[in-house]
């Protein structure tokens, strides 16, 4: 299924914030969603590394790393690893709907940087199980992801 | 009796595991989180309590679960290796998948009830291979390389009990399969010892004016344009300038696709498809087992009549390297 593209006239308004507050908005967003399920992956392998995430229809970037509390936003510096694509592809890779391999191979995400400390955090969250993750979600956030998550497989020709 | 075409699916994870079950998958395949496998990446792969996991789900459902051991251990770390053979026995899995010879040797000694299955790794392209490794080590089945016609793989099977697999689908590999060293070339890392081609901290990818540049350790294999597809980043896939000229001097990146060829390989008594792909995420095994659970059915119920479904193979390309597909060797007249 073909998840909402990014309307523009708010991806223009997402372009002018600044980078902090968004960042700090996205881990915060980050911790309540997904930080109760996270936390128990070993995050020691990847403890001082930064990370980036670029959106790049609403020309947005993410700059933050993991602590042993949760995420945290970062404000400047330089990042260890950046992962590139658009909001859809990050929306439909983070819902399970599709392979990051075959993006990369469709160039629609890029992994700049340390490639391994990209490839291990990638494996890290390909190892969480989506039921559990949505699960711990609060409220009703993760079941409104499972029926996302299954009316978008639904609609695959196969 | 021997199976016929049984589905055998990559498990990198614990969810691809229940991805590839979920959809059909006779058998799943699955390593360690260390070099005794050929899919050695940061993150990838099983611990002890995912292994157990992994396997209560599949046999629950019905599917087998292998295991791949298929590096060549190293003279310092070879207790790992056999560690790793004691684990595989004691946790309940249905066979390993082996491709050196020692190994095979203490597998059969202590473990004598443990199936074992020759790894395309060892590179078993004959007959007489094949049965030496029956003989010796009494493997009950061989993984045959890519690098044979269909003709070649009919004379192995006619003169073997050993069952054959046969890979189906997935990234191409022209290592004369097990035997490739590109990779220690340029990085001092290759599958068969490191158990990864390319590991990730030899790679870099790179957004430049010119396009996204591959290197491996420092060595530019490829530039994309905007408009490219890109491949793994092998070396075997790169982009070279062979006497003035850019171009792909091995192989272009591309997945091998065999699914046409599947009544001939029924009619051959093929016993196993591999699918290529235990790096690859739980939402690309849920898509190719789903896909090759129903090619390999139509074809048990009706072979004369079997033609793949378009709809398919166009969702097998769109997750294939290069996005596009070959039969590879399987269909040449020459040998
Ligand atoms: S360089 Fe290519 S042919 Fe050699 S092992 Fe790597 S993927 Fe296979």
């Amino acid at each position: 299924m073909q998840l909402p593209a990014f309307p523009a006239p708010l991806a223009r308004l997402v372009t002018r914030l600044p980078t902090w507050p968004t960042s700090w908005a996205f881990a915060a967003a980050c911790n309540l969603a997904a930080w109760p399920t996270l936390k128990d992956l070993d995050w020691e392998v990847v403890r001082g590394r930064r990370f980036r995430v670029v959106v790049k229809d609403m020309g947005l970037g993410l700059f933050f790393s993991v602590t042993p509390k949760g995420f945290r936003a970062e404000r400047n510096g330089l990042a260890d690893v950046t992962f590139t694509a658009t909001a859809q592809d990050f929306a439909r890779l983070a819902l399970r709907l599709e392979d990051p391999d075959t993006l990369f191979f469709n160039r629609r995400l890029l992994i700049e940087g340390d490639t391994d400390l990209g490839l291990m955090v990638k494996n890290m969250l390909d190892a969480v199980e989506l039921e559990t993750l949505t699960g711990n979600m609060p409220g009703p956030m993760g079941q409104a992801l499972n029926r996302l998550r299954r009316l978008a497989l639904a609609q695959q020709p196969v | 009796m021997k199976p016929l075409l049984e589905l055998i699916c990559p498990a990198g994870s614990l969810p691809a595991l229940k991805a590839a079950v979920d959809h059909g998958a006779d058998g799943v395949y699955l390593g360690l989180k260390d070099n005794t496998n050929a899919r050695n990446f940061s993150g990838l792969n099983f611990d002890a309590r995912t292994l157990a996991e992994g396997i209560r789900y599949a046999h629950a459902k019905g599917a087998k679960v292998l295991m791949a051991l298929n590096t060549y251990p190293q003279p310092a770390t070879l207790a790992r290796w056999h560690a790793a053979v004691d684990t595989a026995a004691t946790s309940g899995v249905d066979a390993i998948i082996l491709a050196d010879p020692g190994l095979m040797a203490y597998a059969r000694k202590t473990h004598p009830n443990l199936r074992l299955h020759l790894s395309v790794q060892g590179s078993a392209t004959s007959y007489e291979a094949v049965n030496f490794y029956r003989e010796r080590f009494g493997i009950q089945r061989a993984v045959l390389p890519r690098v044979l016609s269909l003709a070649q793989v009919e004379n192995v099977v006619q003169h073997t009990d050993v069952e054959i697999e046969l890979f189906g689908f997935g990234g191409l590999c022209v290592m004369v399969e097990g035997r490739c060293l590109l990779s220690s070339y340029a990085c001092g890392d290759s599958p068969n010892t490191f158990g990864a081609c390319s590991p990730g901290h030899a790679v870099r990818w790179e957004q430049t004016p010119k396009g996204m540049e591959t290197r491996l350790n420092g060595v530019l294999i490829d530039r994309y344009a905007d408009n490219e597809k890109a491949g793994y980043p092998t070396l075997c896939k790169g982009r070279f300038e062979v006497q003035g000229e850019t171009y792909y001097a091995l192989e272009e990146p591309t997945s091998l696709n065999s699914m046409e060829l599947l009544p001939e390989m029924a009619r051959l008594g093929i016993a196993a498809i591999k699918i290529e792909g235990r790096q690859r995420s739980p939402a690309y095994a849920a898509q190719v087992t789903k896909v090759w659970r129903a090619a390999i059915d139509a074809v048990k119920r009706s072979a004369e009549t079997f033609k793949p479904n378009p709809a398919w193979m166009a969702e097998l390309n769109k997750v294939s390297e290069g996005s596009m597909h070959t039969l590879g060797a399987y269909y040449r007249p020459w040998k």
